[in-house]
């Protein structure tokens, strides 16, 4: 009998301890599928972050880090000046890159640096148990802004795809989702650009990918992807941001 | 002999660094280190190796951490604030086992303090300095020549024990200019063998991880366990010093770097007056030179510490000697350097005056 | 034989490269030397001092308190530093620009026309040259040679026109004593 479908090899055999209906998993599944398509699972080191992802170093089937807390992209710069011939991604949520992070994420856009980043914005603090994050929708509930994120005390979300696009350095910069079929095909796709302008030395690429938090967001997983359409992607459209190959032509 | 050349400490640290096979540097401008930052951009370009002035210090230690996990020799420098800022990485990275070097040029603090020569981190340095159980290999050295030496040596030492190192210089030893004797064969990187932890890439081996962290019941116990057995290792084979007229001395002095240098010249003024003064020189900070001061302390009954900071280094000293010999401090906090009459001051108000 | 010397002046007056090319100068004539510099944090027009130790033995401390000789090139540094000239030392002082007159009794003072003699020479920022000459002459810690050795090692853009008018200025300085 023929196998169809199973778990590419670019993952391992780890069980992975995400909730039902979180959208990690169909990231990472992505990713997995992608080391073996691209032939790079075996020059490809991978950073995982600080927050839900953390095991990450787990779940990949390469060589892998695990920094401090928003450093990837810091950590990711070393790896690459050092064996430029590696493929690096650095995994990121939302807290790790927007919030602790900020500083790196800017400056290794600025430097166009050759690595791809994979960010993960779920507009809460996941492992820590759904506090405000940097990316927290105006008046949505986190467990330390419970009666909704007010942007007279809690200030504005930051749109990560559009603050880099204020800069000359980044390569690649999309926003994309995993709620739907379509979205994740188009993940997909993305996440593949941003792999091969890497391969192609073309330097930073950045995929923003909104994703589910039913358990923290206090929805069924079902509820979660209907909100990401109706409400996170109002704020976050989706699109490409700067996508340099195509200015190019 | 090989000829000799007039250089800047903070100079002799880069030609060190080269030398020692290093073609890693990320670092962030801050003064008084930044002939390293500067020197070492041009010395790169020159070589082809890797310089990054990265946005913090904070950005600079983890791109080491990046570079080290690589299997690569890395390197940072930077002054007491800057040093502050990397603790957080300096833990993930002990954590991890991953050696690096870092130089801190010490400053006068505490906060921006100042830009004069100091040795106030010498806890920072000693105790750990970031969160968590660990240590890391603490080298002083005392003059342009060490400053040309040293890397080597820390960085055969941080990857004998898979342990972060450290050089404390002080601003006066980076900005004062000494000959230096190019005493051994620059390394080849290439001839480097590759780490059995480092990152780059399957192909052929099992896939390998890089981290800090162990959520699983009592594995982080055991990880720790098995470094303290580590760090024990370290504490029984690698104290270094140097001892200087201290066979026949009625009172010896305990200072590094800077200090010990003009400690030197007073101990000149003091003994063409007879006074038999000798020098304690510790190398390593961390390993503290427990050995040789606990046999010393059997039969000196003064001690003389001197320091650029509020005695920080006294404690160590007092566990070494079990408290059996009289500790003297003499001081200079926040950007102080002491001078050999001074010095020599002292030493007559412990000895009782002029013979 | 230990000569410990300071050099003192504003920032431009050529202190800084003094003090390096007496420790080239030195070191040429395989002596152990220190160069230490001293400035403000300001970038121009401050104050600089160096300290240079020039030996038979190894040198211990970098750091001078009482130094054998001084050279003072401007008025607030020959108030700084004449105090601390060590008893029998020598002070060198830029009477062209120092309007004081030192006051030890217990020291030897030589006052240099420094900046008049470069001027005369065409070139007013190699008065610091002229006064490396004098004191060369009068303590013979190093030789007038080695100096114009060590100029080169020091000045390694400057044209041979420029090395050799830094030359004549080590020249005039070493023939006024």
């Amino acid at each position: 009998m023929k196998q169809l479908f199973g778990r590419p090899n670019g993952l391992t055999d780890v069980l992975q301890r995400y909730c039902p209906g979180c959208g990690h998993g169909i990231v990472h599944r992505i990713i997995g599928d992608l080391l073996i398509k691209l032939n790079i699972r075996e020059c490809t080191v991978g950073i995982a972050p600080v927050g839900c992802s953390v095991f990450a170093d787990e779940y990949f089937n390469c060589d892998m880090i695990q920094p401090p807390h928003g450093r990837g992209p810091a950590v990711s710069t070393g790896i690459k000046r050092a064996r430029p011939d590696c493929i690096v991604f650095s995994y990121q949520g939302d807290g790790d890159l927007a919030a602790i992070g900020t500083a790196e994420i800017v400056h290794a856009a600025a430097r166009n640096e050759n690595i791809t980043i994979v960010f993960i914005n779920n507009a809460i603090f996941g492992m820590t148990g759904g506090q405000l994050a940097p990316t927290t929708l105006p008046g949505m509930k986190s467990t330390t802004s419970v009666q909704g994120r007010d942007i007279k005390k809690q200030g504005y979300p930051i749109k990560v795809c559009e603050l880099l696009a204020g800069l000359d350095g980044p390569y690649y910069l999309v926003r994309t989702a995993v709620n739907t079929p379509k979205n994740v095909i188009n993940t997909e796709k993305a996440l593949k650009n941003a792999f091969v302008n890497q391969i192609e030395n073309k330097g930073f690429s950045m995929v923003e990918i909104l994703s589910m938090c039913p358990t923290n967001w206090g929805m069924t997983p079902v509820q979660s992807k209907k909100w990401v359409d109706d409400t996170m992607m109002k704020y976050y459209p989706l699109g490409e941001y700067r996508n340099r190959a195509k200015e190019e032509k | 002999m090989s000829e000799k050349k007039l250089m800047y400490g903070n100079h002799a640290i880069v030609e060190g660094v080269i030398a020692a096979g290093c073609r890693f540097f990320a670092g962030y401008p801050i003064t008084p280190q930044n002939e390293i930052p500067e020197f070492m951009s041009i010395r790169m370009n020159e070589i082809g190796g890797v310089f990054i002035q990265t946005e913090s210090e904070i950005a600079a230690i983890n791109m080491l951490f990046g570079a080290a996990a690589a299997g690569k020799r890395a390197m940072t420098s930077s002054s007491s604030p800057g040093i502050s800022l990397m603790q957080e990485g300096i833990s993930y990275i002990a954590g991890a086992d991953i050696p690096v070097l870092v130089v801190n040029v010490i400053r006068g603090g505490p906060g921006l303090g100042n830009i004069a020569p100091a040795q106030s981190d010498y806890y920072q340095a000693t105790k750990g300095g970031g969160h968590g159980d660990y240590f890391t290999i603490t080298l002083a050295p005392n003059s342009a020549q060490e400053l040309y030496e040293f890397p080597k040596l820390a960085f055969e030492l941080a990857e004998k024990y898979r342990n972060p190192a450290l050089i404390l210089a002080d601003g006066l030893l980076g900005q004062m200019m000494e000959p230096v004797e190019f005493t051994y064969k620059p390394i080849d990187p290439d001839t480097l063998s590759e780490p059995s932890y480092a990152l780059s890439g399957c192909k052929g081996r099992d896939r390998r991880v890089v981290r800090s962290y162990d959520l699983k019941p009592g594995k982080l116990e055991e990880m720790n366990w098995q470094r303290l057995k580590k760090y024990q290792k370290i504490q029984e084979t690698e104290q270094r010093f140097e001892a200087t007229d201290c066979e026949d001395a009625d009172l010896i002095i305990i200072a590094y770097g800077t200090c010990a240098r003009v400690c030197d010249a007073a101990i000149r003024m003091a003994r063409s007056d007879g006074h038999k003064v000798g020098l304690l020189r510790p190398i390593t900070l961390w390993p503290f030179p427990n050995n040789v001061l606990a046999g010393m302390s059997k039969t000196v009954r003064n001690f003389l510490v001197v320091e650029m900071n509020m005695g920080q280094m006294i404690d160590d000293v007092k566990l070494a000697t079990e408290c059996r010999s009289k500790i003297h401090f003499h001081g200079r906090p926040g950007g102080g350097v002491p001078t050999p009459p001074e010095i020599y001051e002292k030493i007559q108000a412990i000895l009782g005056g002029a013979r | 034989m230990t000569s410990e010397i300071i050099i003192a002046g504003f920032g431009g007056q050529g202190v800084v490269s003094s003090g390096i090319i007496l420790g080239h100068a030195g070191l040429f004539e395989d002596k152990n030397v220190t160069f230490f510099p001293s400035y403000g944090a300001e970038m121009r027009g401050g104050t600089a001092n160096c300290s240079v130790v020039i030996s038979d033995e190894p040198v211990a401390s970098p750091i001078v308190a009482s130094p054998d000789v001084v050279i003072s090139m401007n008025e607030p540094s020959l108030l700084r530093f004449e105090p601390m000239v060590k008893a029998g030392g020598i002070l060198f002082y830029n009477k062209t620009l120092i309007k004081s007159v030192p006051t030890r009794k217990d020291i030897t003072i030589i006052p240099v026309e420094a900046n008049a003699i470069a001027e005369e020479l065409g070139q007013g920022r190699i008065a610091n040259m002229v006064m490396l000459g004098a004191l060369i002459k009068k303590t013979g810690i190093l030789k007038l040679e080695t100096l114009k050795m060590a100029q080169r090692e020091r000045f390694t853009k400057a044209d041979d026109e420029q090395l050799s008018l830094n030359d004549r200025a080590l020249e005039r300085g070493y023939e006024l004593l």
